[in-house]
């Protein structure tokens, strides 16, 4: 028998200023708690509380600069603030994406934190009305030899793999990174993109006062409590004690949950909906409340806790309150409809119950065992939650590479060998080949290609969506500026390699801890250099997540803003990859010849300097940026090239050579470059090889302003004077012969 | 030819299945919801999809093959129907006991999704006649547990019957001989691993699934 009246007045005793700080609330934080509320919390109050005034759920070390970003364009239905963006791609459809990290659950518990990750990224785009179509991970480990990496590695790819398989989600693109400075802290950020009808686009805003609250999906258990907060905290050693804290997944209840809301979602009976991601029913409660109204003037709830399903006998309010329990959604809904409700997710042997109801109060009421057990106002939940101009210092700019001082290579196979088997370089085969990239039918090209960006067509139509995702942390590392513009620029050279229009982007900025002067200084620069990239390519932010205080034992990970990118591609007969090239074909390069060998692969893995000595990154010219872009882009809508591939890491060597490995096919090219480590090694924005046909060469201005030849396809299977054979062997090497190890 | 899908919770290829049998047959397949669904009158040809029914929490198919729909599904084989199960849709027949064999977990372990290449190993049957004269085809495959089994016997049987229809070249999940599709003993049931659904033109899986739906459409 549960104890209820042990409970209640557990639930009801005031707390004072030591148990707040044991919820993460600093001295300020309480004496502005105990203004709003003129009196002292009560347990499940201060709990509430404590996850709303998180960093996770409140953003409150970066909010202020995050205001920043551009968040608006011709084509955006709905920027940051919802549970994702909402872009218009045409024809009454949009597209709804967004990104969000899985970090430090993913490093106590791989398999279940990266499985909760994927699940989570889900929800937050069919909560919206959309099916989702595509996932995309970006992945960050610590150093290969580090004992750990190799089960954190096996762990997350099993559990992305577990999660996207079974709901029936093609993962599509990714990207993988090894580096010491994740050892203590992993990279897991995942993101979702889905397709739905413009006119069926569903919010979290606009509940009004007299309505049900209504609960769906999987019952309520005790997992979870306090992710927000732990995600809010720097970790030591033993933290993965931490590991009931963390979420357990279950992607079978998740696909009959899209698949109930989409069925009701067809129907005119939600008024307001949000998922239950960090911090469950508290956040999903009081973000619908506090954005509720007819002018999102707020509005209050109400809830009986007894009416939750519950997993376990005996939880508190306090836990029901907190539990991140998966596979969670709240609505409101009209109430006439909840008969028709109740019966769409009977349908899916779903639980569904009425839990409360709207009210005009603006204020949060707790009802257990016909106690009320926490009865605040929402407004200083959310709106008052702090917003921290922390200090910060700008980071000191690098002195550039003495090239004096680098000696050219005697054998640039040998070089280009050494860089296309370095873990970051090495294909990820072993990786992507766990995930069906393929069902749902519409995957035009996935990591399969190994391309610039994945195609996945809008189902029935002959459009696509490109995607990808970007981030090169040595360079944020090296100058935060301008290595958060090129991140931005990346993705938006990448979309247009493929003869995507980019539209907008979803960030995901992991950093280190805000509270440390330098890095809210790399937190600051790179959303600087991030937005002037945004503003000058049209290419807004439209959702995202911050990840912060990724520091183990005082050290914190490179600074890693990735982004999600996406782009329309409007005749999918008119798109391009880097398999494409044939025997003859000139290769031309658009952009720069010239290369950077500052913070460049080159200088990492051949010169072996790291930090100061690795130099400055290669500068970013935003405008040469779009016109190179929009160059490639018109050259593929005529359909004047046979294959296209950005310049990044590794310069134009390594992207020459991923060109051969894909058409299987050699390339030549002059000696100007390929014998000038700078030219050859060094790296560049906005530049871009294409193949062309020679008949095309003839009749087109090829060259000149636009380009200039540097080689051509042959059928010799070499590479810098290596055989495609062994660089093949070296690249798709180097990961499986790792995973296979035992240490 | 009249065609109909089978949904369970957590199938997630039915619209693949969907698109193709309607790109192969010109009209809609019926989409028959495992709990309440009746396959109606008429059908020819019931494809089982793809998926993780119930989640596959439980042995791959051992859910579903005891779903309300099944008893259906075993009457429309005793008339003679035809059945596709691919994937999860294999999994489930075998469970059914309407196909022989089981399928295991891969002995990599590890999930796989790739291109498959495929051996035709006979195109005397209902399901690949339109592949004659071609030796060998790609077709997708994306399973965690692909790894055929049967005993000496039964596997023997198959092959003497010639009701291997298809042959891994290059075995990706340590299956018996290479086994990727097998068919009943009346020739009318087909269980393969292979996605077909996912190689019917337009997409990364190519196209080399589309003549076993062009053959289904002229058997019946």
């Amino acid at each position: 028998m549960t104890d209820t009246s042990a409970i209640i007045s557990a639930m009801q005793a005031e707390q004072d200023e030591t148990s707040a700080a044991e919820h993460g609330i600093n001295t300020e934080e309480w004496s502005r708690l105990i203004t709003r509320l003129n009196r002292k919390p009560n347990l499940v109050e201060l709990g509430i509380y404590s996850v709303m005034w998180s960093e996770h759920c409140s953003y409150k070390s970066s909010r202020r600069h995050l205001s920043k970003f551009p968040t608006k364009n011709k084509h955006v239905i709905q920027g940051p603030g919802e549970n994702a963006g909402v872009i218009d791609i045409g024809d009454g459809q949009a597209a709804i994406f967004k990104m969000e990290s899985h970090n430090h659950p993913s490093y106590i518990e791989p398999y279940q934190g990266a499985a909760t990750g994927v699940g989570g990224i889900l929800r937050d785009v069919f909560t919206m009305g959309a099916r989702p179509i595509a996932l995309v991970n970006a992945l960050r480990f610590g150093d290969p030899s580090h004992p750990k990496t190799r089960s954190l590695v096996a762990g997350v790819v099993a559990g992305i793999g577990g999660y996207g398989n079974c709901v029936g989600v093609p993962t599509v693109a990714g990207e993988t990174e090894f580096h010491e400075g994740y050892n203590g802290n992993i990279l897991v950020n995942a993101m979702a993109v889905g397709l739905a009808d413009q006119d069926k686009i569903f919010y979290a805003r606009g509940a009004t006062p007299g309505n049900p609250i209504f609960y769906v999906g999987s019952k309520t258990g005790r997992d979870g409590i306090h992710g927000a907060t732990m995600a809010s905290a720097e970790f030591s050693e033993g933290d993965e004690d931490n590991r009931p804290t963390v979420q357990v997944g279950d992607p079978f209840t998740e696909k009959l949950l899209i698949e109930a809301c989409l069925e009701l979602m067809a129907t005119d009976a939600i008024q307001a909906i949000q998922d239950m991601g960090a911090a469950g029913l508290t956040s999903s409660s009081v973000e619908m409340a506090d954005s509720g109204g007819e002018n999102g003037e707020g509005i209050g709830v109400e809830m009986d806790l007894d009416k939750v399903p519950q997993r376990e006998t005996g939880m508190s309010a306090y836990e029901i309150m907190l539990s991140e329990s998966q596979e969670r959604m709240l609505m409101v809904l009209y109430p006439d409809k909840i008969d028709l409700a109740k019966k769409v997710f009977e349908k899916y042997d779903l639980d569904a119950e009425v839990i409360g109801m709207t009210t005009d109060t603006g204020r949060m009421v707790l009802k257990q065992f016909g106690e009320t057990v926490c009865d605040i106002p929402v407004a200083p939940l959310a709106e008052d939650a702090p917003n921290y101009d922390r200090p910060w210092v700008e980071p000191k700019k690098r002195a550039p590479l003495d090239m004096e001082t680098i000696p050219e290579p005697e054998d640039y196979g040998e070089v280009l060998l050494k860089l296309m088997s370095c873990p970051d370089m090495a294909s990820k085969r072993w990786i992507w080949e766990q995930y069906d990239r393929h069902v749902m039918g519409d995957t035009v090209d996935s990591s399969q290609s190994q391309g610039n960006a994945a195609i996945v067509r809008i189902h029935g139509t002959n459009k696509a969506l490109a995607i990808t995702s970007d981030c090169t942390p040595r360079y944020v590392a090296a100058d935060p500026y301008e290595g958060g513009k090129q991140v931005v620029a990346e993705a938006y050279r990448n979309l247009s390699a493929v003869g995507a229009k980019p539209i907008a982007i979803t960030d995901n900025l992991n950093f280190g801890n805000p509270e440390k002067r330098e890095t809210m200084g790399y937190i600051v620069k790179a959303i600087e250099g991030m937005a002037a990239a945004c503003r000058a390519l049209d290419f807004p932010v439209v959702s995202g997540n911050v990840s912060l205080y990724n520091e183990t034992d005082g050290i914190a990970i490179p600074p890693t803003p990735v982004v999600g990118g996406v782009g329309l591609i409007g005749d999918l007969d008119k798109v391009a990859t880097l398999k494409g090239a044939q025997p003859g074909d000139a290769l031309i390069l658009i952009g720069e010849t010239k290369g950077h060998l500052g913070a460049s692969l080159y200088a990492r893995e051949i010169l072996e300097l790291d930090g100061e000595d690795a130099g400055p990154p290669p500068p970013v010219d935003l405008e040469t940026e779009q016109q190179n872009s929009d160059s490639v882009r018109h050259l593929i809508e005529q359909g004047l090239v046979n294959a296209v591939h950005d310049v990044s890491d590794g310069g134009i060597g390594c992207a020459i050579a991923e060109m051969a490995l894909a058409s299987g096919l050699g390339i030549a090219i002059d000696d100007n470059i390929a014998k000038d480590t700078e030219a050859l090694f060094g790296e560049r924005s906005g530049a871009f090889l294409v193949a062309v046909a020679p008949e095309v060469m003839a009749t087109h201005h090829m060259t000149g302003d636009r380009g200039t030849q540097i080689g051509s396809i042959d059928d010799s299977a070499q590479v810098l004077g290596l055989p495609l054979a062994s660089l093949r062997e070296a690249h798709e090497g180097w990961l499986p012969s790792y995973m296979s190890k035992v240490d | 030819m009249k065609t109909a899908v089978i949904v369970f919770p957590g199938s997630n290829c039915d619209r693949d299945a969907e698109v193709a049998l309607r790109q192969a047959s010109g009209s809609d397949p019926a989409m028959v919801w495992h709990k309440d669904g009746t396959i109606p009158d008429g059908t020819d040809l019931v494809m089982v999809p793809g998926g993780f029914s119930y989640g596959d929490y439980l042995r791959c198919g051992a859910m579903a093959a005891n779903s309300p729909v099944i008893s259906q599904l075993h009457a429309h084989a005793e008339r003679g129907g035809y059945i596709l199960g691919v994937c999860n849709g294999f999994q489930i027949l075998c469970e059914t006991g309407l196909l022989p064999g089981a399928l295991m977990r891969n002995t990599s372990l590890d999930f796989v999704c790739k291109p498959q290449t495929l051996k035709i190993e006979s195109a005397n049957t209902a399901f690949t006649s339109a592949y004659d004269g071609v030796a060998e085809i790609s077709i997708p495959i994306a399973h965690h547990d692909g790894n055929y089994v049967a005993d000496d016997a039964t596997l023997d049987k198959l092959e003497n019957e010639g009701r291997v229809a298809f042959r891994y070249v290059g075995n990706p999940n340590g299956s018996a001989r290479d086994i990727a599709g097998v068919i009943s003993e009346n020739g009318r049931v087909l269980g393969m691993m292979p996605h077909p659904e996912r190689a019917i033109g337009g997409h990364e899986g190519g196209t080399d699934g589309i003549a076993l739906f062009e053959s289904l459409m002229t058997a019946a």
